[in-house]
């Protein structure tokens, strides 16, 4: 199913536009990474040819990969509902670079790219109505992005005196936790004699980036 | 509320006898909720209006915003799960399903999940989605000035809320559905609950559209109301049954089938003028169809484990742990690191009540997810608001609002 969906694609894009082909999930899921330039086109040729008929679009969110050069990804996913298939594309981005707006090419699109404003601070070039979308009126900071501490740096009460709601920096009476099971058995310091298994440990993936 | 008007210019008009006034109107904004028992939780909603007729409408959400992304971030797969039963709070179990599943096809053991598992979560979601159109159906009544269906209708809801607490404990946020299965085993008792359920609830389907659908009322409300043609659905990323009421035939139930549908027996309701009414409608029959796949499901589940047999992804016996060391490990292990889910991203959906909830799992391998992104229907149905009731009266904005089943939990996560 995946194999005839990117033939299809290939033939449609004939070379003309930058687009690396990826499997993902176990060959199920396919994705189309592309540049910035180069996804208007894509997204129309793939809207509009008859053959791939991608007239629905279900999903825009970012991603962000803190330890990358372009950290954000952008991800578009797409539904046929004649083909009865779906494709991922993905763009990647940085805090500066605007990222062409769809909301053009599938009405739908508007609130999800604020959301993706809202939550990583990606710019869509193109988007009448760049507001941000769940957090508060007056919010600052990109709440999704992997730098933002996951208890955020305000935190509003009622101040019965001042009769009205305010905001204060975050007081925690205790520290943030963030436990990190990811060797629970090897947490501990070095015990006299036992060093060798410090020598021998497999490297665990990046650990999250937050600030405690 | 008041207008101001200032007339231009009076005169004759081009008839005879005709008495034209030309007058300027002020349009004025009307701030519609947080706290207005039509907006079905906490939309705000900024209309403008030319009188009576909505010019504009901008939906402000995010008034629920509890970071459900973020939180997710930051817990082990396990852990997670939870929030998914708050997302769309009167849907639990359909959303756990979506997470459910992405988890499953990322670590690729779909086929690894006992068939009574499978058949339990089938049937769960079905009885789910008589849940959530149970609520919509008569709240909307409600909105549309009928009290009875709902006080009749909430009944219902407490029986099948009976069986949500008879099985995992609790009447809403249940966490039934796990990675590899259901986390216990449905009581022996409740299939036959289900069934003397399932024998008395058509009649009360029908004394409910007895209420409704050919009330004059209701129909002067709803129809031709708020209509979406198949086009506009699309391009507004429509989904579920606000989708099939503008006559596309469009259920991933059919279309993509997971976990058991392929193998029962049911129907898909598809409107033809995408207005109020035919969205009501849609839902009225989803619930006969609902039922019958409930008594196949019924039928049809086999006896057999619920959960899979790998220790490493779903917790073993109790029992056992009380005799093998190895179980106590697993045990410790699985409720400490949790699970770890191999690298690769997924966009994983089901059919849930109020149309397509997708999953976009992100994994890193290790036992939290990366980035998890929900995609809620609601979402892009209450965008297409202003699509929707341009031109309408402001008590059609009310009518609109209830026909596209909006609730918070999903929209604001």
């Amino acid at each position: 199913m995946v194999d005839a969906l990117e033939n299809d694609i290939r033939a449609t894009l004939a070379d003309r536009l930058p687009v690396e082909f990826v499997r993902t999930n176990w060959n199920r899921e396919l994705e189309l990474h592309t540049t910035r330039a180069a996804l208007p086109a894509l997204m129309l040729l793939l809207r509009d040819t008859p053959a791939l008929d991608f007239a629905q679009l279900m999903d825009v969110c970012g991603v962000d990969w803190p330890q990358r050069a372009e950290r954000f990804d952008v991800v578009y996913n797409l539904l046929s509902l004649t083909r009865n298939e779906r494709v991922r594309v993905i763009v990647t981005t940085d805090e500066r670079e605007p990222v062409a707006s769809v909301s053009l090419l599938w009405p739908t699109a508007t609130w999800f790219e604020r959301e993706a404003w809202d939550m990583y601070g990606i710019t869509f070039a193109g988007l009448a109505d760049l507001r941000r979308i769940l957090t508060d009126y007056g919010f600052e900071g990109h709440p999704l992005r992997k730098d933002f501490p996951l208890t955020g740096f305000s935190e509003v009460r009622y101040d019965a005196e001042a009769g009205r709601v305010v905001y204060e920096p975050v007081k925690l009476t205790q520290d943030f936790r963030n436990f990190d099971f990811l060797s629970p058995w090897e947490a501990m310091t070095t015990l006299p004699g036992d060093e060798k298994v410090h020598l021998n440990r497999i490297e665990g993936p990046e650990k999250g980036s937050e600030t405690p | 509320m008041s207008v101001t008007t200032t007339v231009l210019g009076e005169g004759p008009g081009d008839g005879a006898g005709e008495f034209r006034r030309t007058v300027q109107m002020d349009s004025h904004t009307i701030n519609f909720g947080p706290q207005h028992p039509a907006a079905h939780g906490v939309l705000r909603l900024i209309l403008e209006m030319k009188g009576e007729v909505v010019e504009r409408a901008d939906p402000h959400i995010g008034l629920l915003h509890r970071g459900t992304e973020k939180l997710i971030e930051h817990k082990s797969y396990l852990q997670a799960n939870p929030y998914f039963d708050r997302l769309d709070y009167v849907s639990p179990m359909c959303m756990e399903h979506s997470f459910v599943l992405a988890q499953e096809r990322l670590m690729n053991i779909e086929d690894q999940v006992p068939p009574r598992a499978r058949w339990i979560r089938t049937m769960f979601a079905e009885i789910t989605r008589i849940l959530n159109h149970l609520l919509n159906v008569t709240t909307y009544a409600l909105d549309c000035g009928a009290i009875t269906p709902a006080l009749w209708g909430f009944e219902q809801r407490e029986h099948l809320l009976e069986m949500y607490e008879m099985t995992g404990g609790s009447h809403y946020h249940v966490n039934y559905f796990r990675a590899g299965g259901v986390s216990r085993d449905i009581p022996a008792e409740l299939p036959e609950k289900i069934l003397r359920w399932a024998a008395q609830f058509p009649a009360f389907l029908d004394e409910l559209e007895g209420l409704l659908t050919e009330n004059r009322i209701f129909k002067q409300r709803t129809v031709d109301v708020g209509v979406m043609t198949a086009e506009q659905a699309m391009a507004w990323g429509f989904s579920g049954p606000n989708l099939r009421a503008s006559g596309v035939a469009w259920d991933l139930r059919k279309s993509q089938p997971y976990e058991m549908y392929s193998e029962v027996d049911f129907e898909i309701p598809v409107g033809r003028h995408g207005d109020c009414y035919d969205r009501y409608l849609i839902r009225m029959q989803e619930m006969r169809q609902s039922l019958r796949i409930i008594e196949q499901c019924l039928l049809k589940m086999p006896t057999g484990p619920v959960k899979m047999l790998d220790s490493k992804i779903s917790p073993p016996k109790r029992s056992e742990m009380k005799r093998s060391m190895e179980a106590l490990i697993h045990h410790f292990k699985l409720y400490t690191e949790g699970y770890h889910v191999p690298a690769g991203q997924t966009y994983t959906v089901t059919e849930a009540p109020k149309g397509e909830f997708g999953v976009f799992l992100v994994s890193d391998g290790t036992y939290r997810p990366y980035r998890c992104k929900i995609r809620a229907p609601g979402f892009a149905h209450l965008q297409a608001m202003e699509a929707l009731s341009k031109g309408h009266m402001l008590a059609d904005a009310v009518a609109i609002i209830g026909s596209l089943d909006i609730v918070f939990g999903e929209i604001d996560r």
